[in-house]
């Protein structure tokens, strides 16, 4: 049996688009079944896979817009089967969360907010399973649309403006690399048959160092920006601030790691002589934002503030790996991007329930001392946390000893700052969880246990993290074949003609 | 009937100039019937005959779809891109109608004189994009303008209205008077106004550091600059949109657009490709400062007919630089992106119309507020078209904008940067394009509820532009929400299934013989 992916990846809007048309009791319940339909379909295509082939699996490829040599080409391979996974998971479990979190706050109409939530999810697994640049770029952009009104609509105080940031802060980036894109494609024809755009086809078109270099500078910005990596996080503290906590857990868990996984899609196979290039200046960027988003984690109080701070530093561990251009620091970014996602979204459903028990409040100043009435909560925040912090035996050590493997291998200066950034986590992380959950009983706490409701959220998150925990060979195995694929050979074309050139 | 003309004149070919004849002939029946006395004719009968004799213009464009040939000696040009702009000038005509039906300004302008003007006005645009002699591009000018001076000022009592047309008048008039200046130049250098001969006469004589020709092509591109409102030429743009009516303002935005990047195509890609060397910097500069100007213009503005305006301008600046490149492929890119504008503008004019009767803020942004919530069929059309004009993926604009961004960095292209300008400028737009769908979906409505307005005031001041006497506070007529919805929709279908209008817009790149 085939699995089309394009099932997958239509699933959560017809859902969704039925949920805007049906009555609006119905909406929640078709939400869920939706994000439940996807989750069976990305089960099925990991059970499906095929660990030994280091090429693209279940291919989907139409022509599209044949003028402009864009297909609707979808595939999966190792680079992107756990990331429509953990998209199929946290957008399951956070949909859930919305369900309890509309009925209890009464928001304004439930079914635009599906409609969103779902239309959301149709962009973020379709910029995944893209296998056609101008494809990828159409997802990629689109997604910023959904989010842009689910937080201006349903956010926090200073929505607007801060959607508004959001929105044209990660657009420019995004237009550079729509120009880029189309460069790309246009550039890699000249001599060749027929303009096209899909990966296949450009990445046997090899572009000139120079064209590459300015092409790789318009996709780095756009990802950059969507990370966040430090000195493009400008909207990060607003928007972070404003954003539904249900949507903030999706943007944190999956669409940084969409903009990761841009740099493994397209800057490596697509420009290896400028990524080698630039090799250096990306793993200062990744550093930096090491740095800065642990010091900002550990210095702040506000507990969304401190997880979008440590998204920062992880992300910044991710790129570090990508930008080893080896086969270690690549898994590693691949194996850490999975489980950054499967931590950061339990965290704010957390950080939800906290506040809930804080009298609303998001300080954490104002939380602390209930893991003695709350045990069960307070395990499996401890859970979380140790995850976080990259306890020895979690699958996120794993992840981040594979990078610094990488790096070390290459360049053994930024890999020793770079180990530091371990130990800040700890403190980060420990610092969250101890003046949570310890400490002195805040003012205005109410102690009380989490529900059986909030389990079935937070239960399957846990559980996932503790069975890749267990077991992360099975990620890695899978994600080898194709990285063996891409990784290495871009990095060795790049070795190889830079020999060429004196 | 045609068959027996066509027996007695063998020199006209009648088949070619059907679309003309039936704009033209609409607009006398129009004109004649507006003169019967019984109501029912004339508010219902002229403005549906109107209508017919533009879906007959574009039937006889369908069926001409193919055909190349000259008409009338050689002035007019028959072939798919006259066909293909014939048609968006009909359909933006249509619009207009629709959305003017039920309208103070034809009350005022009477039914028959305001529908046969902007019958005349589209007859106008047809010669205007079919003409390959510069005197039937004067012609055609002229058709086109004068009926729409007349048009913007068809709201007689209010002031804005008379001042726009006023205005539109005398700057139309300067524009004019600068393209005939340069066009009288253009013969002198070429001593032909053919554009064949012309394209001749230039390939032959070494031309391209003649004065007189220079001198030619600056004015000309001044005097066409004025009617596409590129900057410097654009400062009327946003008073005339305002105080226009807005179905009016709809109508120009679109249609005198397109006629206007119609004839630019055919001038200079056709009479003057051989100089195109001598053209195609100063356009280019002008088309990177059109596209800046325009969106910083946008920025402040309050008011949406200004907002669009000055949006109208940067997308000028978009679509100059398809001409600009001089190949098919920026030919193609351009046709292809009016349509799309065409689709995208129409799609927020209606929804600017239905507002303007709904409620008695006028065309002020603050009347979109809370649409989200209360009006669904109005919020999504203008929200789509907005994300369309910002150039979001899923939507036309984004694939005219990726059409246009591929036809400037061709490797032998010398405009690159300017695909750079494209992008620069669609940031810029965001904030202003954004601002206005965050009023629709994220600002609730002002506590006054229209019924309460309109109980208070009974006969509201026209304060603002568009907000006339017609502001009763009653929902929009649902022929004005059918047009923003079926605009709206289309403006979704074309970013999603583009390859039909693919293939007109090859049809019509391939009839002018560029490279």
């Amino acid at each position: 049996m085939t699995l089309h992916l394009s099932f997958a990846l239509w699933i959560p809007l017809v859902f969704g688009a039925a949920g805007l048309l049906l009555p609006a009791r119905l909406a929640p319940k078709l939400a869920i079944a939706g994000t439940l339909l996807v989750l069976g379909y990305a089960i099925a295509f990991v059970a499906d896979f095929d660990s030994t082939n280091g090429g693209l699996q279940n291919v989907t490829d139409e022509t599209w817009i044949g003028e402009l040599g864009i297909h609707y080409k979808l595939a999966l391979d190792g680079l992107n089967l756990f990331l429509i996974l953990l998209t199929a998971i946290l957008w399951a479990a956070c949909t859930l969360w919305a369900t309890f979190w509309t009925s209890e706050q009464a928001s304004a109409s439930p079914r635009l907010f599906y409609f969103h939530l779902a239309l959301a999810q149709t962009c973020v697994l379709g910029a995944l399973m893209a296998q056609d640049l101008a494809l990828f770029v159409v997802f990629f952009d689109l997604m910023l649309v959904p989010f842009f009104f689910l937080t201006g609509i349903w956010g926090g105080a200073k929505r607007v403006q801060a959607t508004m940031k959001l929105v044209i802060y990660t657009l420019v980036g995004s237009l550079l690399m729509l120009t880029a894109a189309v460069a790309t494609g246009v550039l890699a024809a000249e001599g060749a048959p027929k303009l096209s755009f899909a990966f296949a086809d450009l990445a046997e078109r090899t572009l000139g160092s120079s064209t590459q270099n300015w092409l790789f500078l318009g996709f780095a910005a756009a990802f950059l920006v969507k990370m966040p990596a430090f000195p493009f996080h400008g909207w990060v503290p607003d928007a972070y601030r404003a954003m539904p906590l249900p949507v903030l857990a999706l943007f944190s868990g999956v669409l940084s790691k969409v903009a990761a996984y841009g740099f493994l899609r397209v800057c490596l196979p697509l420009f290896p002589d400028a990524s080698s290039h630039f090799q250096t200046l990306m793993l200062l960027i990744a550093l930096a934002s090491i740095l800065y988003g642990s010091a900002m984690a550990f210095t702040t109080t506000n507990a969304r503030l401190i997880l979008a701070y440590s998204s920062i530093a992880q992300l910044g561990f991710i790129v570090l790996g990508i930008f080893a251009l080896n086969t270690q620091g690549a898994q590693g970014a691949i194996l850490q991007a999975f489980n950054h996602g499967l931590v950061v979204a339990p965290a704010f459903f957390v950080v939800a329930l906290l506040a809930a028990r804080a009298g609303g409040s998001e300080d954490i100043r104002d939380m602390g001392g209930i893991a003695t009435r709350a045990p069960v909560l307070a395990t499996l925040f401890l859970i979380i946390t140790f995850a976080t912090l990259a306890m020895p035996g979690s699958s996120n050590f794993v992840g981040e000893f594979l990078i610094l493997m990488g790096v070390f291998e290459t360049k053994m200066a930024i890999a020793i700052v770079a180990s530091s950034g371990v130990v800040l986590a700890a403190v980060y992380a420990l610092r969250l969880f101890i003046r949570t959950m310890h400490n002195r009983t805040g003012p205005r706490v109410e102690p009380r246990e989490m529900t059986v409701r909030d389990g079935l959220v937070l239960v399957p998150l846990v559980l996932a993290i503790l069975a890749i925990a267990l077991y992360p060979q099975f990620a890695l195995q899978r994600s080898e074949p194709t990285v063996d694929a891409t990784v290495p050979s871009a990095f060795e074309d790049a070795a190889a003609s830079g020999e060429a050139s004196p | 009937m045609i068959s027996a003309a066509k027996a007695a004149a063998p020199d006209i070919d009648f088949a070619g100039l059907s679309p003309l004849i039936a704009v033209f002939g609409g607009a006398l029946i129009a004109l004649m019937l507006g003169l019967l006395r019984s109501r029912a004719i004339r508010e219902t009968v002229v403005p549906a005959l109107s209508i017919v004799s533009l879906v007959i213009a574009i039937a006889a464009s369908v069926w001409q779809w193919g055909e190349r040939s000259d008409l009338i000696a050689g002035a007019l040009r028959l072939d798919e891109l006259t066909l293909i702009l014939t048609i968006l000038f009909c359909v933006a005509g249509i619009a207009s109608i629709v959305l003017s039906w039920r309208h103070v300004a034809p009350r005022e302008a009477a039914h028959g004189e305001y529908h046969a003007l902007l019958l005349t006005s589209i007859a106008g645009m047809i010669v205007l994009v079919s003409a390959q002699n510069l005197v039937s591009v004067f012609l055609g000018l002229e058709l086109l303008s004068i009926p729409l001076y007349v048009l913007c000022a068809t709201e007689m009592r209010r002031a804005s209205s008379l001042e726009s047309g006023l205005k539109y008048l005398v700057v139309g008039s300067v524009g004019s008077a600068t393209l005939l200046y340069g066009l009288a130049f253009l013969y002198g250098a070429t001593g032909s106004t053919d554009f064949g001969a012309m394209a001749a006469a230039l390939e032959a004589g070494d031309l391209a550091s003649d004065p007189l020709l220079l001198t030619g092509i600056a004015l000309t591109i001044a005097g066409l600059g004025f009617k596409a409102s590129v900057a410097p030429f654009h400062q009327w743009t946003p008073d005339v949109y305002e105080g226009a009516p807005t179905p009016i303002t709809a109508f120009m935005a679109v249609a005198t657009k397109a006629a206007a990047f119609g004839v630019v195509l055919r001038l200079f890609d056709v009479a003057l490709i051989d100089v195109s060397l001598d053209w195609g910097p100063p356009l280019a500069a002008l088309a990177a400062f059109t596209i800046i100007v325009g969106n910083v213009g946008a920025l402040g503005q309050s008011s949406l007919k200004r907002l669009l305006a000055y949006s109208s301008v940067a997308q000028a600046g978009y679509m100059l630089a398809g001409v600009v490149v001089a190949t098919r492929l920026g030919l193609q890119a351009t046709v292809f992106y009016l349509a799309v504008y065409l689709v995208m503008n129409l799609a927020a004019f209606a929804v600017i119309v239905a507002r303007e009767r709904e409620t008695p803020l006028g065309d002020d942004i603050a009347s979109l507020h809370g649409l989200g919530a209360t009006r669904p069929l109005l919020a999504w059309p203008m929200t789509i078209a907005m994300l369309a004009l910002a150039g979001f993926p899923a939507t036309a604009g984004f694939i005219g904008k990726f059409y246009l961004i591929d036809a400037a960095v061709q490797p032998e292209s010398d405009y690159t940067w300017l695909a750079v300008f494209i992008v620069v400028g669609s940031m810029i737009s965001l904030a202003y394009y954004l601002k206005v769908v965050a009023a629709i979906w994220m600002t609730p409505a002002a506590d006054s509820t229209p019924d309460e307005l309109a109980a208070g005031s009974p006969g509201p001041e026209p304060l603002l532009a568009g907000g006339s006497d017609e502001a009763t506070g009653m929902r929009a007529q649902g022929e004005v929400v059918a047009v923003a919805v079926l605009f709206g929709a289309l403006t979704v279908v074309l970013g999603i299934v583009p390859t039909p209008l693919f293939r007109v817009v090859r049809d019509a790149g391939a009839a002018l013989g560029l490279f």
